[in-house]
């Protein structure tokens, strides 16, 4: 019930208030075929290691995911109570897919599973992000990613 | 979100978005976005089925082979009925809280309610394999005993993570707690709650939700801005307030 008809009003309106700025048209970059592909996730649910620091209001770094991280070490500091949690406390993979990713890969539909992924905490201004998503570019370049999911919460 | 897109894609690396709310991803324009039906905080749309996060994912990939961009694509695989969903459906949390033998203050009740779900959090572990609780880093004891002793004292409560600002310790103990309750709650038998189920329980009849709530007014009366911001905005759940009135 992501539709906004669906939100009681006060949740809709607050939604809808929250600032999104249209940031024009940027030009799409091709690749690989998909089964060639090393892919890379990058979570905007505030997802960390267990007893790392936590995302505060306003927070605009990230965390490192490596691929092997057990489910049990990653833990959510989102500041945003207004989205379900329950899900993710039943299985990571509703936001943080990982092990699908790993299954495709194996089944030949990817190529590859990066061997880091990320996360921001998407209650921050975009601007404010930038130059941490900057530094990540070389990062994913240098173990030849060549395509990034982005998946909020 | 959006904004990660356009920021990677310019860089030369390609993107394609999942988006729950599709208004926002169409006002920022990204390059490539995969709108999702499903509620805020499962982009992935069913927890623990494999094939139905698949198909999602797969859409999602099956983007990027275009670069006709920005586009906006709507996956039309709602989320199977009597999925839990954020639409209220009745749900009871069947754990009866033994009485008191005599008066009790509100620090002790609370201790004897986590007492009471400790089982069931206990087995939600178990079948899970891992636990949401812990970014506060302390025992649900303590986290427990921070907020009753905070909804008496306010500030003047000894804080358990003296490191922190008041307001940063208090979240975190926050999250804890809810977290602690709501896998209690959704590991019980017949547990087939929603979402808004689990919160209006949360809120609404457990001895945690009330303090909390006290907790609240002791924050408002403060001079901490950061904690008045915390407890007015980041506390309780939008659809909570809404629902409970409260």
């Amino acid at each position: 019930m992501a539709r906004l008809s669906d939100m009681p009003p006060a949740l809709a309106e607050h939604l809808l208030a929250l600032p999104c700025e249209d940031m024009g048209s940027t030009p799409c970059v091709g690749g690989p075929p998909l089964n060639e592909r090393r892919v890379a996730i990058i979570s905007t649910a505030g997802l960390g290691r267990r007893g790392e620091e936590g995302f505060s209001a306003g927070a605009n770094d990230y965390r490192v995911l490596p691929a092997d991280l057990p489910p049990g070490e990653i833990v959510m500091s989102h500041i945003s109570v207004n989205y379900d949690r329950t899900g993710f406390q039943d299985d990571v993979n509703i936001c943080f897919p990982l092990d699908r990713l790993k299954e495709m890969a194996a089944d030949g539909e990817i190529g590859s599973v990066a061997d880091f992924h990320y996360s921001f905490m998407g209650a921050t201004d975009p601007v404010q992000m930038k130059p941490a998503v900057d530094s990540l570019i070389g990062p994913m370049q240098a173990e030849g990613v060549t395509a990034v999911v982005l998946i909020p919460v | 979100m959006s904004a990660i897109g356009h920021y990677l894609e310019a860089a030369g690396l390609p993107t394609v978005q999942i988006s729950l709310i599709r208004e926002h991803t169409a006002r920022i324009n990204p390059p490539r976005a995969l709108w999702v039906p499903y509620e805020l905080g499962r982009p992935l749309g069913v927890p623990g089925d494999a094939d139905f996060q698949k198909r999602v994912l797969r859409h999602a990939l099956s983007l990027l082979e275009r670069t006709d961009g920005p586009f906006i694509v709507d996956h039309d695989e709602d989320v199977p009925s009597g999925t839990a969903s954020s639409d209220g459906d009745g749900w009871v949390c069947p754990v009866s809280f033994p009485a008191p033998a005599g008066e009790e203050n509100s620090a002790a009740a609370l201790k004897r309610e986590v007492q009471g779900l400790k089982p069931w959090y206990d087995l939600g572990l178990e079948r899970r394999g891992r636990t949401t609780v812990g970014v506060s880093g302390l025992s649900i004891d303590a986290a427990a005993d921070y907020v009753a002793a905070f909804a008496g004292q306010g500030l003047d409560a000894p804080s358990p993570l003296p490191e922190l600002p008041v307001a940063e310790a208090f979240k975190r103990v926050n999250d804890d707690l809810q977290a602690f309750y709501q896998e209690a709650a959704t590991a019980q038998p017949g547990h087939g709650g929603s979402h808004a189920d689990v919160l209006d329980w949360f809120w609404g009849q457990t001895q945690a939700g009330k303090l909390l709530l006290a907790c609240r007014e002791k924050a408002r009366e403060t001079d901490d801005t950061r904690l008045r911001f915390i407890v007015n905005g980041l506390m309780v759940p939008r659809l909570a307030a809404s629902r409970l009135g409260i």
